[in-house]
């Protein structure tokens, strides 16, 4: 097996993304919409704000994550296209990763790096840790795509399946959101969060692609 | 060598060219086919095979089964009951054309020659569906018969011995049909073979029917 069809979908992914306007700017501005509007929620106090505010990212991260990915596979079985890439030759749960993977750096990836600008806004220190996090969320936010994704895989035939996707993926982000908000916490257990982060993120990588392919097989059946 | 290939003694006899059957092993064949949609038996016992040169034409009337028997045979879906067998690759045509709304049929052509590694150059491909002019507007402002012709070219971009074609006269006008023809027939002579579901009166010079 050679590795031009894997690099086909994620091209094909990557394109999808900016095609037709910036819709991959759309979790961008959900994320931008929660900053500004929890301080309006919960008052301006500089001490509340300040700790509440990695948390509040990540919970808009992990929601973010699920406003673009009702279509990634959606819009492959609606028009065909998914028929052609399980005949591609390649494994589904590779092609599956790739394209989960460019949806991430078109969507997920400029989240995590637009989270320092949201830790100002919720009164965070300007300092080099803000970039750690940042590393952090990009991290965490790789697992919520995946596990996204195979909700998405799931919901690829059913019309308005973005229930159905929250549904299926919420409780898998459970770990990712724990881990990742305890190695910000700087609280007791925090510091071998980080590698319990990173190990969620290599589990959703590992086993998301297989759990992607049975659905979308089943979805063209 | 081929009657050792046939499949053992299925309900509906394997399809033969009648005139002379062929001595070479089939490319495609399926056995003993069954399937069931809902609680409604779609076929059952449906046996085919095609032969290099041959052309087998899926007849029924709308919900038959045409499409997932097609599928089935693609391997898309998986049937109740009975066996495919696959010899050689195939490429695929379905009813839906796999382009994308802001793809054009030069782009898409690309994307799935570099998909399958395949050498042929686009631009060629492209004269022969007459999408030169066409060749660059996204799919969702091209009408349904050139997003037909740019599905259709796919099966230009890379010699595969078997096609698969779903409708594929749908939204062709008179010419795009000719050219249908005279690919398939160009196809059949190079000793590959197609098998395609299709309505209507419409047939391929020497073709075999399959009535579900």
């Amino acid at each position: 097996m050679s590795g031009a069809p894997l690099l086909a979908a994620f091209r094909q992914s990557l394109g999808e993304a900016w095609a037709g306007g910036a819709g991959a700017l759309l979790p961008l501005g959900f994320l931008g919409g929660t900053a500004v509007l929890v301080p309006l929620g919960i008052g301006t106090d500089a001490a509340t704000l300040k700790a509440v505010g990695p948390g509040i990212i990540w919970v808009a991260l992990a929601l973010a994550s699920l406003v673009t990915l009702e279509r990634i596979f959606q819009a492959d079985a609606e028009d065909g296209t998914l028929d052609l890439w399980l005949q591609a030759g390649a494994p589904v749960s590779a092609l599956a990763a790739a394209k989960t993977l460019a949806h991430w750096l078109s969507a997920g990836l400029p989240l995590a790096l637009f989270s320092p600008v949201l830790a100002l806004m919720f009164q965070a220190q300007a300092s080099p840790a803000l970039l750690v996090n940042a590393g952090l969320y990009a991290l965490g936010s790789l697992a919520f795509f995946f596990w996204g994704g195979v909700g998405a895989a799931l919901s690829a035939t059913v019309r308005r399946g973005g229930l159905l996707i929250s549904l299926i993926a919420l409780p898998l982000y459970v770990p990712t959101a724990v881990f990742g908000a305890l190695a910000m916490s700087g609280g007791p257990g925090s510091t071998g969060a980080p590698l319990f982060l990173a190990a969620s993120t290599l589990f959703a990588c590992a086993v998301a692609p297989y759990a992607m392919s049975a659905a979308l097989r089943l979805a063209a059946d | 060598m081929a009657a050792f290939a046939r499949a053992p003694e299925p309900a509906i006899p394997a399809p033969m060219n009648s005139e002379a059957p062929s001595l070479l092993s089939p490319l495609l064949s399926g056995a003993g086919l069954g399937m069931i949609r809902g609680e409604r038996v779609l076929f059952r016992s449906v046996s085919l095979s095609v032969r290099p040169g041959e052309a087998l034409l899926l007849r029924g009337s709308n919900g038959a089964g045409k499409t997932t028997l097609l599928r089935i045979l693609a391997g898309l879906t998986r049937a109740e009951t009975g066996e495919v067998t696959r010899a050689a690759p195939h490429h695929w045509v379905g009813h839906r054309e796999g382009l994308k709304p802001m793809e054009t049929p030069r782009a898409h052509l690309k994307l799935w020659a570099e998909a399958w590694g395949a050498r042929t150059g686009t631009d060629p491909v492209l004269t022969r569906m007459g999408l030169t002019r066409p060749a660059d507007v996204a799919g969702r402002d091209l009408s349904a018969g050139q997003r037909r012709r740019t599905a259709l070219a796919r099966l230009l971009l890379e010699d595969r011995p078997v096609w698969l074609l779903d409708e594929p006269y749908t939204a062709l006008d008179a010419e795009g049909r000719a050219l249908i023809d005279a690919l398939i027939a160009e196809h059949r002579a190079k000793g590959g073979a197609v098998i395609a579901a299709l309505h209507g009166e419409a047939g391929f010079p020497g073709s075999t029917d399959v009535t579900l």
